[in-house]
């Protein structure tokens, strides 16, 4: 009895405290920003060279005489193993998605959507490893390539990472579309494929965009794979065989050996600002693109 | 009366081949979404095999890593996992009973949606910054398992605001109802009605966490993971929260990035250890699902 008093007593606490964990993504969105700023600011502000930081490639960091940070090479590694893990994911993921959501019996779909759901649970360290020791050694015999740790192997592997998410939001986006519209499309004798093409891809053009958009999310940001298999070579890649490095790989490889505070230190905290702008805009973009959907 | 022929025009044929056609491909390109997983849990497996035993499990590493176990990393993981959880399993349940029992639709509780749809975008290495900046240098916590456990509770937040909201959305109204009909008030009516009727899709949340913790490496790498840590063999106690630990995602890396002339079995096993705690938490948590569903009565 008393206990239920002291409980009614404090109903007002508990809901304040309901209310501060319910903003609490807020803070550390905002939190995250300003820490990740603060230790990079004041490089940013006096020093760095903002017109060298996105159009040289002369990233020479730890140099004695003439300390350059160029990241040009960075953005550029970044790019191109999204664009090649986009370009291989996209077609598959969509492919993937229209056959759980069309073709499938209920159970096969449910088995599907589990097997999607472990893909997705692998940790990137192991992604990393596999692209480290598998996909290394496959490159190199198939393409007889000197080293195998290249933008096509880190492509391959984020692809392969970002499939699942690809495919979970883009058969949503396909299930959202309503049954009359296969009907419709079937009763005027439209195959499969005019049915596909014709019918759901563009009614449900909004929601794939954002499976894509979140894909292309998750490649930019990913570490530990893109660390391990991209090979570590600072410079624009001209070819798929060629390695790379990528901003977030750069900040992991770099920041151990970084002094607290020095310019080195800091410019790895800008880079860690520019990664966080362009997934916010990303997931942003992502968010739109869904919430208009919801809304018509 | 006439016959009506129903069997097979030209037509029927060349459209039920097609038919054919688009199924094949598509389920081609479903496949080879689950045929890499396959293939490559079976190869790591079978490399990994000669060492895989329990001693491997409770031994520590030796000789600078080249030979023993992974105790040291395995236990590093669990306490990691462990008080992670307890961090960010009360404020991503209470946020989402925020955000589905209190929360009115408009403006302010849309920005609190999509800052936690943005929390879980944001780059685990930007994490790792934020707990470097924020955990060990600003709040000067230093280097150390809390650090480390807090940096994953925040990245790990998202994972258990959603899944809880979805059970919590999950209840039917009409509980509510009925319970406020009998004089209860907000809080006591989630605290007796809308919690325990929601209370395994929480759990699942929470499963969910604990595998996305164990696999992280990035954001622990600068605030609390080391390359290497004496400890007792099987010994439990072997680290307090304000110590650095090894951690199994980060014993990964190390092993088979930064250690030369390591025996080849060793990150393999290494690798199936961490990717089998992994899927075996989320296996956990998809049978817990499956079977609740089962014997959901409303």
């Amino acid at each position: 009895m008393n206990w239920r008093r002291l409980e009614s007593k404090l109903e007002p606490i508990t809901e304040s405290v309901i209310r501060v964990c319910g903003i609490s993504a807020i803070i550390f969105v905002f939190g995250i920003f300003f820490f990740v700023f603060r230790e990079g600011a004041g490089f940013l502000f006096d020093g760095l060279n903002l017109w060298e930081f996105f159009t040289s490639t002369e990233w020479y960091p730890t140099s004695v005489s003439h300390k350059r940070y160029g990241a040009l090479a960075l953005i550029a590694g970044t790019a191109s193993v999204t664009i090649l893990a986009m370009v291989i994911a996209v077609p598959f993921g969509l492919g993937a998605a229209v056959f759980i959501s069309e073709f499938c019996s209920p159970r096969l779909r449910e088995t599907l959507k589990i097997v999607i759901e472990l893909l997705a649970a692998i940790p990137s360290v192991v992604w990393g490893f596999i692209g480290l020791t598998v996909m290394n050694q496959l490159i190199i015999h198939v393409f007889h390539a000197p080293v195998g740790l290249t933008v096509l192997n880190a492509g391959i592997i984020l692809a392969l990472m970002s499939e699942p998410i690809i495919v979970s939001i883009g058969e949503d986006a396909l299930k959202a579309v309503p049954d009359s519209y296969r009907e419709a499309a079937l009763a005027l004798g439209a195959t499969r494929w005019q049915l596909i093409y014709r019918a759901l891809l563009p009614a449900a053009k909004n929601g794939l965009l954002a499976a894509v958009l979140l894909g292309i999310g998750r490649a930019i940001g990913e570490t530990m794979a893109v660390l391990m298999a991209t090979g570590h070579a600072v410079k624009i890649p001209t070819s798929l065989l060629d390695s790379a490095r990528t901003l977030t790989a750069t900040i992991a490889a770099e920041l151990g050996e970084a002094p607290v505070r020095s310019d080195h230190y800091q410019v790895l905290f800008i880079i860690g600002v520019l990664l966080f702008a362009i997934t916010f805009v990303v997931n942003l973009c992502a968010d739109l693109v869904i919430k208009g959907i919801r809304n018509r | 009366m006439n016959q009506v022929d129903f069997g097979e025009t030209p037509f029927v044929r060349e459209k039920m081949r097609s038919e054919l056609l688009a199924k094949g491909v598509f389920m081609l390109m479903a496949l080879t979404m689950v045929l890499p997983l396959l293939t490559i849990v079976g190869y790591l497996i079978v490399k990994a095999w000669p060492i895989l035993s329990l001693d491997f499990l409770l031994q520590n590493p030796t000789s600078r890593m080249r030979e023993g176990g992974i105790w040291a990393p395995l236990l590093g993981t669990i306490y990691l996992v462990c008080i992670s959880l307890l961090v960010a399993a009360p404020v991503g349940v209470l946020a989402a009973v925020y955000l589905n029992e209190y929360a009115k639709d408009n403006w302010f509780t849309r920005i609190v949606n999509l800052a936690v749809v943005n929390l879980a975008g944001v780059p685990s290495i930007v994490h790792a910054l934020f707990g470097l900046g924020a955990f060990v240098l600003f709040a000067g916590i230093g280097r150390s398992i809390l650090a480390a456990s807090l940096t994953l509770a925040i990245m790990t937040l998202p994972v258990i605001i959603a899944s809880t909201k979805e059970a919590l959305a999950s209840v039917p109204m009409a509980f509510r109802e009925a319970c406020w009909n009998v004089g209860a008030s907000r809080w006591q009516t989630i605290r007796a009605v809308v919690l325990p009727n929601s209370i395994s899709g929480i759990l699942t949340g929470l499963i969910l966490q604990v595998s996305r913790a164990a696999g992280e490496t990035a954001p622990i790498m600068f605030t609390g993971a080391v390359f290497f840590k004496a400890l007792r063999d099987g010994g439990i106690l072997g680290y307090s929260l304000f110590d650095q630990c090894m951690a199994l995602s980060m014993h990964l890396f190390t092993i088979s990035t930064q250690v030369p002339d390591v025996p080849e079995a060793l990150p393999y096993a290494t690798a199936v250890v961490l990717l089998g705690l992994v899927l075996a938490v989320n296996g956990i948590s998809i049978a817990f699902r499956v079977f609740l569903r089962a014997r959901k009565k409303w």
